[in-house]
């Protein structure tokens, strides 16, 4: 009876236990968080450490942020022209763009391209900084790891992701223009004006919202992988950077989409 | 009796089912050098790490100037860890800083000293470890002797009261091997601070050491000093050093210190039973500090062993000669006569001097002098070790030497 039992409940077992291991694990995630927050009030203030990651996740990210604006905002133009064309009202094609871009592309594309060049290397990093005790030397000098490591990364995303997103917008806007106008032949004048009559300042606080919540989880969740890379079952040493880098992105990427979901449906 | 710096009691540490520390008690004196030596695999380091507070024990505490450290407020623990500095077996540098900014970090993290002075601290810490050429390379650009001692000078840069030394010469050939520990023991003897050494390099690591201790199967079966040691009868003891001990000192390739001191008693006694005498000769490179601070610790390690190599290449292999303590080498010759060692001590003098070590062009930026003395006794029947060991140190004569005369000066 029991074996019965036993394979009846066994999925249901490991549900119960995978659903305990992940509430345990966001639980962590925002202890790890507020910590790290906290810290970044805690003088003297870090800024040059500040400043050299703004570089490195917001400076050193705005080719690729250009390069992937340009063709969302381009196929934006092209889709969007020949589903329009078919109500002849290819006229809105500016608005449409514009508010997909500012309302939901803009935020989701950037987080998701900073994840793949800033966010996995914040996780590499950290994580070999701990699997060749870098971390603990920092504790022996008495240098708090998370607000040495974690802190100014925090901030960084904190700043680079809204300008990120902004420049995303902008030059998707400008993609748009390119297929929809000078490919298209949609007239100039109609395009924007259509962008400035439909988009409103909601339409771009709740864009500006949604960057600064993704620039939270990214680092948060990039850097809390990478920090505890040595606690992770099933891989150690090199192994486990990488198992720890490619959780970083998997995890911060599917929580972007979810939280994306939840704080539209509370900004709409 | 004072109170110890720091001190262990009862601690123990399981990992899973694995008890690695069984109820471990250790003290440690204040200014002394004390070394943990055990085989490898046995606690060692993690001993280590409580101590720092980077593992924390299941039972048991420590005590820091009588205070447990568990119960001390976060201002104390932060004083604590001022205090403390730790090198890391694997160096653990910041392999994304360079030289000069992995020795300036905790100058620049943890003072509030100008840029300047922090600059000048570091540069004049890259300049004693000899690190000159390599201050903007990275850690992974350079060798790993050279990565020991910009940890070396990571640690000292802050003038701990404490440094925890995680297994300093592991993967070092015999040179910087013996450079290192002479490192340690000179910035100790210099800043005057307390060292805890874990090491299984016997007996290297002893020469350097005030107070040492045994840890084996997760327990500390001995702590003493050197001497005591040595002399201990205790069965684990006997049986750890004789397994773990190297046949041969690896810097000069002579024996060591306990095979030429058993064969000295046996050889008194065959004296005493035969109405016989041999000759015994006691070498010590004077002013081996001052080579340490003008030349570095290198040049002192090579001298010490060239001056290995000419004994062996001039006496009979049934001599025995063996390195008995960090300056000093001391020579058994059983089957030679007084008159014959005479000769061959000569000749090994005027060898001695033709060295390249004792060649001032061999040092053209500094201006020291050094020599090496040589003492001849003989030992009869009725002497004692001790007055064997005094007479030979008060015969010592100069056989060989540099002296610095830049400038008509002399040093």
């Amino acid at each position: 009876m029991d074996q019965t039992t036993n394979s009846v409940f066994a999925p249901f077992n490991w549900l119960g236990r995978f659903s305990i291991a992940f509430i345990g694990e966001l639980g962590a995630i925002g202890i790890f968080f507020i910590h790290a927050f906290c810290l970044i009030f805690s003088l003297p203030l870090q800024v040059n450490k500040t400043i050299q990651q703004v570089f490195f996740i917001g400076a050193k990210s705005i080719l690729i942020i250009l390069l992937v604006g340009i063709f969302t905002g381009m196929v934006l133009g092209l889709q969007g022209y020949y589903t329009l064309v078919k109500f002849g009202s290819e006229g809105v094609l500016g608005a449409a763009v514009a508010l997909s871009l500012i309302r939901e592309l803009g935020p989701v594309m950037t987080a998701i391209m900073i994840i793949a060049r800033a966010g996995s290397s914040m996780a590499a990093e950290i994580g070999i900084m701990r699997i060749s005790e870098q971390i603990d030397a920092l504790d022996t000098m008495d240098i708090n790891p998370i607000r040495f490591l974690v802190s100014p990364r925090i901030v960084a995303s904190l700043i680079s992701f809204p300008l990120l997103t902004a420049i995303f917008d902008v030059i998707g806007i400008i993609g748009g223009y390119l297929s929809g106008v000078v490919l298209l032949g949609i007239n100039s004048g109609i395009y924007f004006y259509r962008i400035e009559s439909s988009v409103v300042m909601q339409d771009v606080s709740g864009g500006f919202i949604k960057s600064l919540v993704f620039g939270i989880i990214v680092s948060t969740i990039c850097c809390y992988q990478g920090y505890f890379t040595h606690m992770r079952p099933g891989g150690f040493g090199a192994r486990g950077v990488s198992l720890a880098t490619t959780s970083a992105v998997v995890l911060s990427c599917v929580l972007v989409l979810i939280v994306d979901y939840v704080l539209t449906s509370f900004l709409l | 009796m004072t109170i110890p710096l720091v001190e262990l009691k009862n601690v123990t540490k399981r990992f899973d089912k694995r008890t690695v520390l069984d109820r471990v008690n250790l003290t440690i004196f204040e200014g002394d050098i004390t070394t943990i030596i055990g085989k490898s695999g046995v606690g060692k380091s993690v001993l280590l790490k409580h101590i720092i507070g980077l593992l924390k024990p299941d039972e048991g505490e420590i005590l820091f100037n009588g205070k447990r450290l568990k119960g001390m407020t976060r201002k104390e623990r932060k004083s604590f860890k001022q205090q403390v500095s730790y090198m890391f077996q694997s160096n653990a540098l910041f392999d994304s800083l360079t030289v000069f900014e992995n020795i300036a970090l905790p100058l620049r993290e943890k003072t509030r000293l100008h840029e300047d002075a922090i600059r000048s601290k570091v540069l004049a810490q890259i300049d004693r470890m000899e690190l000159t050429e390599v201050t903007y390379k990275y850690p992974s650009q350079i060798s790993g002797g050279m990565q020991k001692r910009v940890a070396l000078a990571r640690s000292l840069v802050t003038e701990p009261k404490i440094i925890l030394f995680d297994e300093p010469t592991a993967g070092l050939d015999p040179l910087r091997k013996n450079t290192v520990l002479s490192m340690i023991a000179h910035y100790q003897r210099k800043i005057r601070f307390t060292a805890i050494l874990v090491s299984h390099d016997i007996p290297d690591v002893l020469f350097i050491s005030n107070r040492v201790a045994i840890i084996d199967s997760g327990r500390i079966p001995f702590q003493g000093t050197p001497m005591e040691l040595e002399q201990s009868e205790n069965p684990v003891v006997q049986e750890f050093i004789k397994g773990q001990a190297s046949l041969k000192d690896e810097l000069t390739g002579l024996d060591t210190r306990r095979d030429i001191e058993n064969m000295l008693i046996q050889e008194m006694g065959r004296v005493n039973r035969l109405q016989e005498s041999f000759p015994v000769v006691m070498f010590t490179i004077d002013n081996l500090e001052q080579i340490n601070e003008h030349i570095g610790h290198i040049a002192a390690q090579e001298i010490i062993q060239c001056l290995g190599t000419l004994i062996k290449d001039h006496f009979d292999t049934a001599d025995t000669s063996a390195r008995y303590s960090q300056n000093e080498i001391l020579m058994v010759l059983p089957h030679t006569g007084l008159k014959e060692a005479k000769q061959v001590l000569d000749e090994l003098a005027t060898d001695l001097q033709k060295q390249e070590i004792f060649q001032a062009k061999t040092y053209p930026k500094a201006c020291f002098s050094f020599s090496i003395l040589a003492g001849l006794a003989e030992a009869r029947p009725g002497t004692d070790l001790d007055s064997l060991m005094g007479q030979v140190l008060s015969h010592q004569k100069i056989i060989a030497h540099l002296k610095c005369t830049k400038n008509g000066e002399t040093a």
